[in-house]
């Protein structure tokens, strides 16, 4: 079989890390305006899943007045299926960690936060060892700039900001009403920069070589290469750097087991494509491209034929449910009750027409759940209702 | 003065007593109690100046920190989809027969006890499980068993008298 787009794989997150101190040195020396048109010029979009552009947002922080401000590292990586963060963050921390110091001397903050998940308590040892390097060279060229861990605790929704700055005041990690957004009110409400793992290694590449050549790589709207993390049904299971824009058919190709029915794109929060759509869907941020484009923090997961769609659904409820925060009934309830429902349908105690029902409920929490988790439910529940239905009855 | 409140005392003293320092000293708590108790949540309330009902509403939030009383191995087996999908159930029933407790219970010498939690982020190599904060991935019944054994046998460990 012959696609005319091939997969590109690239190779930029896990090269070398080495000259980290000189990628340091002359970004600093460097003024922070300059460092935010390279960001800009770029196109980067934030590589957690969202794709906010990474450089309107330093530039927002930076423009924010305040005498104390923070720039957060997300690695509280808990969607179904990702694991990117973790490989990055092992094997390249010092791009991180110089990444993040050059944020700090963007925006102005003399302090930085790496929000670590708990399920990845056992990375801390070696990365408290690479702080404490990255910490020395800092003092020596006298770059006010200090990184701690902090652990979270089991919890997926920390993973949203606003929820990590509430879990990181010690509270419960419910997340916050925006606006305000995190560049003027954010951690300890102060004007904070939070970006994912992946976004600031991506940053340290574009420092070290210049937009260009980021921008050089993917399509349209979505620029540059990402990490996918690729599992469930497939002969290569693993960590991908990929150029954005390939199709999905093409992903396919690659990855499948050869019957590959359906792709889980972005995560139990992100849209299940159905075999049938695969040529027309295409891997990276919406924009005025043809056909459907799926955002996604890198989560691709894939489905054979001996899967049952039900117990797709039925596992990533349950999960949803349980990560509920609980503060917002659309979000608390909706996520009972569409489990629930499924689970009646499924034994025949409710007749088809009830997914229907269920459709516009999570319809309703896309637009009236406090955040992304309750708003996104939406996602994996209708493209696998309306691709799967006949799975979901009987 | 009782251990715990020795415990959360110094905690305290090392994170600090504002409130953006609990999540630390609960997590401290964890570390050495394996769970928190009522007794040890109105100490961490007393010692940082708190309402206790903000701490227990804060410490029952996260997954990860127990309010009842655990083994001092917590096995927590990843039951989201790749895992599920890669056969979690048999990991889950070679554990319960060789403990002989099910999920959710802890041994009666208190040694283990079993949990199932979400994704653990190693789909790539699923199932996988953490035993207190150690990571073992690609699980087969054989393999869990080898790895309990292991514990069961470790110098220093459970049955180590």
């Amino acid at each position: 079989m012959t696609t005319n787009y091939q997969l590109k794989r690239v190779d930029f997150i896990f090269k070398n890390e080495n000259d980290w101190e000189e990628v340091l040195s002359k970004s600093i020396s460097r003024t922070p305006q300059e460092l935010i048109n390279e960001l800009i010029s770029s196109e980067l979009k934030g590589r957690g899943g969202a794709g906010f552009p990474t450089g309107l947002k330093w530039k927002l922080s930076s423009e924010a007045v305040n005498d104390t401000k923070y720039v957060i590292c997300n690695a509280d990586e808990g969607e179904p299926g990702t694991f990117k963060d973790r490989e990055i963050l092992s094997r390249v921390p010092f791009k991180v960690l110089t990444a993040m110091a050059v944020c700090g001397y963007v925006i102005g903050a003399k302090e930085g936060y790496i929000y670590l998940r708990g399920e990845y308590f056992f990375l801390q040892p070696e990365l408290n060892k690479a702080i404490n390097e990255f910490q020395y060279f800092c003092k020596e060229i006298n770059l006010d700039f200090t990184i701690k861990i902090f652990m979270g605790s089991g919890a997926y929704i920390c993973g949203e900001e606003t929820a990590l700055f509430e879990s990181m005041e010690g509270k419960r990690g419910e997340p916050r009403n925006k606006p305000p957004y995190p560049s003027s009110y954010g951690y300890m409400g102060k004007p904070t920069v939070i970006n994912n793992v992946e976004t600031l290694a991506h940053t340290f590449t574009i420092f070290k070589y210049g937009a260009k050549r980021f921008y050089d790589l993917g399509v349209q709207y979505s620029r540059g290469s990402k990490l996918f993390s690729v599992s469930g049904d497939t002969p290569k299971p693993g960590i991908y750097e990929l150029e954005l824009g390939m199709s999905l058919a093409d992903f396919v190709d690659e990855f499948g087991d050869g019957d590959t029915k359906a792709v889980q794109v972005g995560g139990a929060s992100g849209f299940l494509v159905p075999r049938k759509r695969f040529a027309e869907t295409a891997i990276g941020f919406q924009g005025k491209l043809t056909g459907i484009s799926l955002p996604t923090g890198g989560s691709m997961m894939l489905f054979n034929s001996s899967r049952s769609m039900f117990n797709v659904l039925d596992n990533y409820l349950e999960f949803f449910r349980e990560e509920s925060c609980g503060q917002c009934t659309p979000c608390r309830v909706g996520c009972q009750q569409l489990l629930k429902g499924i689970k009646a349908v499924k034994r025949g105690e409710k007749n088809a027409h009830y997914l229907d029902k269920l459709l516009r409920l999570t319809e309703t929490m896309q637009y009236t759940a406090k955040c992304g988790l309750g708003q996104s439910v939406a996602n994996s529940f209708s493209s696998i209702v309306e691709n799967f239905r006949e799975e979901m009855i009987y | 003065m009782n251990p715990v409140s020795e415990l959360i005392k110094n905690l305290a003293d090392q994170h600090g007593r504002e409130r953006h320092n609990l999540l630390p000293i609960l997590q401290g708590v964890v570390e050495q109690e394996k769970y928190l108790s009522e007794f040890s949540m109105i100490e961490i309330a007393r010692e940082l100046d708190l309402p206790a009902a903000e701490v227990y509403g804060t410490a029952t939030f996260y997954s990860f920190l127990e309010y009842k009383k655990m083994g001092k191995y917590i096995i927590r087996v990843c039951k989201t989809i790749t895992c599920s999908m890669k056969g979690k159930n048999q990991i889950m029933l070679a554990i319960e027969d060789m403990l002989k407790i099910s999920f959710g219970e802890t041994t009666p010498d208190g040694n283990f006890s079993l949990l199932q939690t979400n994704c653990l982020g190693f789909c790539h190599k699923a199932p996988a499980m953490l035993i207190n904060n150690e990571v073992y991935t690609e699980l087969t019944p054989e393999k869990v068993r080898e790895i309990l054994s292991s514990y069961l046998k470790k110098k220093g460990g459970p049955y180590d008298n």
